[in-house]
């Protein structure tokens, strides 16, 4: 169909339209309201339903609803909105429910502001609510990249009955850029054997729950997400890396943050400097193998993120100890220019104790 | 040898958890009798909630999804968007409905969402050991209300079918008892009531069941339902809130 | 890489303006972005939006030093004069803001817009005359490219003001020639 220019969280919309989502259950919340305007006016025209919400709260549940009948569903919010999700999230993962939840973050703690951050790092990759768990989070860089990993979530969803979260920022969210869906045929989710949607001769009521009152029995559930976690780990590690052969130093960025670090590493190169680059497009499961592979080589990292330091936490764990770890951040919605991104990255370069 | 009584198959043979003298076994075999006798155990999905009957899904013998405490209807919302042929329920206790989800209980029938609640109300919280629900009566005595409920300080009860019957999206709310033998026949036709409705596609139903707790209440089974019709009925007038049926024959 | 920056009151037209403009370059087979400043205003206040127009996929859509500033009211030519790189374009809205800039490192260029745009009989379209300004100096888009996104951006009822954006294009044009 060609190149049409679209705003991030429109794309966000198409694209799950694409992989065959016909359920969307929201509410509004700046900055991705657009999505949910999207759904409400697409989803009719694809038979599909979108039904706004009484709260964040209500629509995961229930998005845990309609993922119990086997159908591909989703809901979006952004960082206030998805803090009120992260109760039925943990259900969702308990219950082993598939589902995409879109966070589409800006500024906290709070109500904060509605601009730019990454400050959620943190509450997507490390649980977020109750109970030992991880969701598999995908950090889209460009308007192109949200549709193949809007997909991409689905089938993670589907292949290992969890919720995936799609995480973009407030600028990814309102920003436009062409992009182009590729004769995409609809996916469909494969048969599924665990949905409640009446028994109507197929045996034996299903039940979907969370609850094992039975400590013994609970601890056994609870092995069995481990090994799917473990799986996930194994088999949906995503990043790319760029320049990062003969870098002394490497800068590591997601989403956004990524993009404005890459016009700051091409000036450092023109000016002959050796920086190369590492972006997580997976945030968990964390994509350790890269670091693993440099760390002994380079003089150091440096994490950009627009937040106080949060995945830089992960840096240090996938380093361990073998090269200095230092951060640059902005926060509060204050997104950082590529001018003081390069200075950053020259005064380390250039020896100077940061 | 005749057969003069048999369980319904509405429900399983698990056996269930509730105390002696709790009147949730009979409100569970009424909602399972009336799915039997409808022949729509095939086609219900029910939605179990959090609280005494968080165990429920073991017990109806159809599909089941527990939810998150106070979040049945919106699980319930989920499933009957997707799957509108199939009958959808949700079983809910008073602290789970109005308390936590008094907000999705009322946007549900705000929506008119064509489900039927099954709402248990003992004007107390069972599981967690007895603590003071918004229905516990003004001067009953709690785990957290020991000097007896104190409307200045802990505010008064809810009458949630008369609160839900003023919204147009339901169609059919009834409160009902289960302290004597007439009353429980009447509560069952209520609940067949309801999945007509339902089955009507006239939208929102709710049957509100006033229920007894000996355990917590600190009374024999006997003196429970004493204690219901002597205290909860003045509270909660017993009788049809909304009627859609008769609206509709008007 | 052209870097630009365009900034007003809201309602002045900066948003489609900017949207024009990576309509084009997408159409020419360049790479573009756009991004909206946003705020929790629904109308009035001021507004920017930044676009890049690139042979290369595009880096950081946030523009901090542009290649071109267009400005439309006061606070944004005080907020992004400075900014404008070395070399670079400044594009001023002269009926509306009465400072001009003394820079020399940069090309400034003082346009009347808003009555050259009531002479053509639509005060709206003050945007346009300057965005003709803009594509006469930079020379990055041809205006068959802008209209055929105007096609675009405006609904099939609103087409019959094709004809007055077109003449407001041309008269941005040709101001920096004559020097209005």
């Amino acid at each position: 169909m060609g190149k049409v220019l679209m705003k991030g969280n429109e794309v966000i919309a198409e694209a799950a339209v694409h992989a065959g989502c016909k359920y969307f259950f929201g509410y509004p919340i700046t900055p991705q309201s657009e999505l949910v305007a999207y759904m409400a006016r697409r989803l009719p025209e694809v038979g599909g339903l979108f039904l706004q919400a009484e709260s964040e709260v209500a629509a995961i549940n229930m998005v845990y609803g309609a993922a119990g009948t086997g159908v591909r569903v989703m809901t979006s919010s952004s960082s206030p909105g998805f803090s009120l999700k992260q109760e039925g999230i943990s259900y969702l993962v308990g219950a082993e429910l598939p589902a995409l939840i879109v966070n589409v973050v800006r500024g906290g703690p709070g109500l904060g502001n509605i601009q730019p951050a990454q400050s959620d790092y943190f509450q997507v990759t490390k649980g977020g609510g109750h109970g030992d768990y991880h969701t598999p989070v995908l950090a889209p860089s460009t308007l192109q990249e949200i549709i193949e990993l809007t997909e991409a979530a689905f089938d993670i969803a589907d292949r290992y009955r969890t919720p995936v979260i799609l995480l973009g920022d407030g600028m990814l969210g309102q920003m436009m850029e062409p992009v182009e869906f590729k004769n995409l045929t609809e996916r469909q989710p494969g048969e599924k054997d665990w949905t409640t949607t009446g028994t109507r001769g197929d045996g034996k009521p299903r039940i979907i729950t969370s609850l094992e009152l039975n400590a013994d029995a609970l601890e056994k559930r609870n092995e069995k997400l481990q090994h799917k976690f473990a799986l996930i780990k194994q088999n949906e590690v995503r990043y790319e890396t760029y320049e990062i052969e003969d870098a002394d130093y490497i800068v590591t960025a997601y989403g956004t943050a990524a993009r404005i670090a890459m016009n700051a590493i091409n000036n450092a190169r023109a000016d002959g400097l050796k920086i190369g680059m590492i972006r997580p497009i997976t945030l968990w499961p964390f994509p350790e193998q890269p670091f693993i592979e440099t760390r002994d080589k380079v003089k150091g990292y440096i994490s950009v993120e627009m937040s106080a330091g949060q995945m830089v936490e992960d840096v240090r764990l996938a380093v361990n100890g073998k090269a200095p770890v230092t951060f640059f951040g902005r926060t509060g919605g204050v997104v950082p220019t590529q001018e003081e991104i390069y200075e950053y990255i020259m005064k380390v370069a250039g020896g100077v104790e940061v | 040898m005749k057969t003069v009584f048999e369980k319904t198959t509405g429900l399983t043979d698990t056996q269930t958890h509730y105390c002696p003298g709790c009147t949730h076994g009979i409100i569970h075999r009424m909602v399972g009798e009336v799915l039997e006798e409808m022949g729509i155990l095939e086609d219900t999905v029910g939605v179990a909630s959090v609280g005494c009957s968080v165990l429920s899904y073991e017990y109806f013998n159809c599909d089941m999804t527990q939810a998150a405490h106070g979040r049945a209807p919106a699980v319930a919302t989920g499933i009957k968007r997707v799957l509108p042929d199939r009958f959808v329920f949700t079983y809910q206790g008073d602290g789970d409905l109005a308390s936590i989800g008094i907000a999705e209980a009322v946007h549900a029938a705000a929506r008119g969402e064509n489900i039927t609640v099954i709402f248990v109300n003992n004007a107390i919280y069972g599981m967690t050991g007895g603590q003071m629900a918004p229905t516990t009566l003004i001067g009953q005595k709690t785990a957290t209300s020991p000097f007896g409920r104190n409307a200045s300080l802990q505010g008064l009860p809810i009458r949630v079918s008369e609160m839900l019957s003023t919204l147009d999206g339901t169609a059919y709310i009834e409160r009902v008892s289960t302290h004597d033998v007439p009353n429980i026949l009447k509560a069952k036709k209520a609940i067949r009531k309801a999945f007509e409705t339902q089955k009507q596609g006239f939208g929102f139903s709710m049957v509100e069941v006033l229920s007894s707790c000996p355990t917590n209440w600190g009374l024999d089974p006997h003196e429970s339902l004493d204690w219901i019709k002597d205290n909860m009925v003045p509270a909660y007038p017993l009788g049809i809130y909304k009627n859609v049926h008769k609206e509709a024959e008007k | 890489m052209e870097e630009i920056l365009i900034a007003g009151f809201g309602g002045q037209g900066v948003m489609s303006m900017g949207q024009l403009i990576a309509y084009a370059g997408m159409k020419e087979g360049k790479y573009v972005s756009w991004l909206p400043s946003y705020g929790p205003e629904q109308r009035g206040g001021t507004a920017n939006c930044a676009v890049v127009v690139s042979g290369e996929q595009v880096g950081s859509p946030l523009v901090s030093q542009p290649t071109t500033a267009i400005v439309l009211n006061n606070p944004s030519y005080y907020k992004f004069e400075p900014t404008v790189r070395p070399g670079g374009l400044l594009i001023v809205n002269a009926s509306l803001i009465s400072k001009t800039s003394e820079r020399t490192d940069i090309k400034v260029m003082n346009l009347k817009a808003t009555e050259l745009a009531n002479e053509l009989g639509n005060p709206k379209i003050a945007n346009m005359i300057l965005l003709g300004a803009f594509l006469e100096i930079t020379g990055i888009l041809s205006d068959e490219s802008i209209l055929e996104a105007l096609k675009k951006v405006l609904s099939p009822e609103k087409h019959s003001l094709l004809e007055i954006n077109k003449r407001a294009l041309e008269l941005g044009r040709l101001s920096t020639k004559v020097g209005i």
